[in-house]
């Protein structure tokens, strides 16, 4: 008797769980030739919004987390992804029609790019952080410090999982938790991935990934005043220059499209999901 | 009299009153005749160094021990004494516990359109008990509690204000001078509202929670939320239960003849049977409960659905025997504008629209009101809101 494959329903990863859309909502994955391959959820505003409210209550443990424990757990990550690449190269070749050999360079490479990005927690702060020369009895400090909820478009259409990749980690190198919206087209490695981070040790609510449509999703972001960064990289010319306004409402930072490479990692990356903090204290009482 | 008669007067009268000796005695003790210790005790008592006074009526605790003490409700409804007490709860029909979370659960599932949200969230507002119970509670957080009482949402003006701060007894003083003019009864103004009666388990002497009640009322609380015995209700010592909230009701009197609004809080968590809350609240009723709340926010389960449907159950069934309206609050556990307006449907649908006024509905909450406060943000501004934009409590 042959077998009844059971086809996998891709649903978001909203606080560490798996939910289906609020709005109960899917749209038809196809590859490039028009097959069908998956449903995925489709999610609503009501949806990104749940995801900041997990993300605003990730903040705290994550960013007091040691920047050592952060380095772990995003190397844990990397592992696992290992663990199950082959899965990742199946998917990137399914829904992009990628050759063998360029799918598994694409998931080698965003290995490697957690790897390295897991290897800058524990720098980070020597870095752009240091003792800074002043004028009286003062220890002079700045510090890199995370600047709280990052929102994140993966680049669409291309490099589906090695984009989110690149614009999930930095933000977590310092401590942000992020809210990230997938490649539209070709969401079901991003959805495997977040499977990756749930067993991961990363902790419930500190990356959530939703699928759905940027146009529909990113205006809510961009004006929601409980988000500190937004990453556009993976939005429109028009999209992103409205987003980019309403952003700038709440003073948020912004990530623009083209502003980074959305294969190779970059440490100004990092910088762009973090604030300075400048502290004086006494040299000494006496 | 000179200081050293008045010393020996003292001292007699010890003797005498505490240590019941015999005048010879105490005669013998402080060394002198026994007539000069009548002198001196009639002196003692003159001059107020003793004074005797004689109780007319029964004490609480005696009167809260021998049957019960009918009030005009109960007298009404054939309830006299223990037996009858005993009769008209066990005589009420017994809940349909499947059906009543059905109902609930129904009630949940109806759907508010933007506009009617817009109102929903601005009622809830105007119905809630804005509560610290801590045992961190400080002068100076009761102040800012009242400052947000006043004016929940600072960059929105017409952010209507709440119907109540609910604090413990010794925190009134300051709840009521913050306040200043703008206390009242919840419509007029804001209300203070005082738990009280050894508040949250309720497990003491019935001396110590009248004074606990009286203190409240003294300090300017205008609201007394009491907790029953549930002890003495789950071993059925249902007259005790009674009696408790009749005199803490008494308690509420103001020289005046006017009285602070009793909340009889069942804690519903601790009844443990649909049953037993609605038996409960029938005879906190009868016993002249103004409202009868859910739980103390301190036992979980605290406020649901199923429970208040039951207590909104019981209020519109004393409407419909008696004419009278009884309040609701639901306390504990509603953090969320979603579940709140759930809340609203019910008291619509189950009590009537005329329960939606703060003299009839109370939520008892602290966080809720943060969360009505985004997002009714977000109704005005279009964006979503977040916690820095609100106070934190």
């Amino acid at each position: 008797m042959s077998r009844l494959p059971v086809a996998k329903t891709y649903k978001l990863f909203i606080g560490g769980a798996f939910p289906r859309s609020e709005s109960g909502r899917v749209y038809d994955v196809t590859s490039p030739s028009g097959e069908f391959i998956a449903n995925a959820s489709k999610a609503s505003r009501k949806d990104a919004r749940d995801a900041v409210v997990a993300a605003r209550a990730a903040v705290a443990k994550w960013s007091s987390a040691t920047a050592y424990n952060r380095g772990q757990v995003m190397y844990r990550i990397a592992e696992m992804l290992e663990g199950r690449s082959a899965q990742f190269v199946d998917e990137i070749q399914k829904s992009t029609g990628a050759s063998a050999k360029d799918a598994t360079t694409e998931v080698n490479a965003a290995i490697d790019l957690l790897v390295w990005y897991a290897g800058w927690t524990d720098k980070y702060a020597q870095v752009v952080g240091g003792a800074n020369p002043v004028a009286g009895p003062f220890f002079n400090l700045s510090v890199p410090e995370p600047s709280g909820v990052a929102f994140v478009i993966a680049p669409q259409g291309n490099a589906t999982l090695i984009g989110l990749v690149a614009a999930i980690a930095p933000a977590l190198v310092t401590g942000n938790t992020v809210v990230a919206l997938s490649d539209e087209s070709s969401p079901c490695a991003a959805m495997s991935f977040a499977e990756v981070i749930a067993t991961s040790d990363v902790p419930g609510g500190v990356v959530n990934i939703l699928t759905g449509s940027p146009a529909e999703i990113a205006p809510w972001m961009a004006s929601h005043q409980d988000v500190n960064t937004v990453d556009l990289g993976g939005a429109d010319a028009e999209l992103a220059l409205a987003c980019e306004r309403d952003a700038a409402e709440t003073l948020k930072r912004v990530i623009r499209p083209g502003q980074f490479s959305s294969t190779t990692g970059s440490v100004d990356r990092i910088g762009a999901f973090v604030e300075t903090k400048t502290v004086w204290h006494t040299k000494s009482l006496a | 009299m000179s200081n050293s008669e008045s010393d020996l007067a003292r001292r007699a009268a010890r003797l005498y009153y505490d240590d019941n000796k015999t005048q010879d005695e105490i005669g013998e003790i402080l060394d002198i005749t026994r007539w000069k210790v009548g002198r001196l005790l009639s002196l003692a008592r003159e001059s107020g160094i003793v004074s005797i006074s004689i109780s007319e009526t029964a004490t609480p605790s005696e009167r809260a021990t021998t049957g019960i003490i009918p009030t005009p409700r109960s007298v009404a409804n054939g309830v006299t004494d223990a037996a009858s007490l005993r009769g008209f709860l066990t005589n009420l029909p017994s809940v349909d516990a499947i059906g009543l979370e059905a109902r609930a659960a129904t009630l949940a599932t109806r759907s508010i359109k933007n506009e009617s949200k817009r109102a929903a969230l601005d009622t809830i507002i105007r119905l809630v008990d804005l509560t610290t119970l801590e045992g961190a509670d400080t002068p100076g957080k009761v102040k800012s509690l009242v400052a947000k009482a006043l004016v929940p949402d600072a960059s929105d003006p017409t952010t209507p204000r709440v119907a109540a701060v609910c604090v413990y007894p010794d925190m009134v003083e300051h709840a009521v001078r913050a306040l200043g003019t703008s206390i009242g009864d919840g419509e007029t103004g804001i209300s203070v509202a005082s738990v009280a009666t050894a508040f949250p388990s309720g497990r003491s002497s019935i001396d110590i929670k009248l004074a606990d009640t009286r203190f409240a009322v003294d300090q300017g609380a205008t609201e007394i939320d009491m907790v029953i015995d549930r002890g003495a209700f789950l071993s059925g010592d249902l007259e005790t239960v009674f009696n408790q909230i009749v005199l803490v009701r008494e308690a509420c009197n103001r020289a005046d003849g006017s009285h602070a609004h009793l909340k009889v809080i069942l804690e519903t968590g601790e009844l443990r049977t649909y049953d037993n809350i609605k038996r409960a609240s029938w005879l906190a009723i009868l016993a002249g409960a103004d409202f009868i709340k859910t739980s103390t926010g301190k036992v979980q389960p605290a406020a649901t659905l199923p429970t208040t449907v039951l207590m909104l159950e019981v209020v519109r069934d004393w409407f419909h025997l008696t004419g009278e309206r009884i309040g609701v609050k639901p306390a504990g556990g509603i953090r969320q504008s979603k579940d709140a307006i759930r809340y609203l449907v019910a008291v619509a649908e189950v009590a009537g629209e005329e329960w939606l006024t703060p003299h009839l509905f109370r939520f008892g909450a602290s966080s809720l009101l943060n969360d009505v406060l985004l997002q009714r943000q977000k109704m005005t501004t279009g964006r979503y809101s977040g916690p820095d934009y609100v106070t934190v409590d």
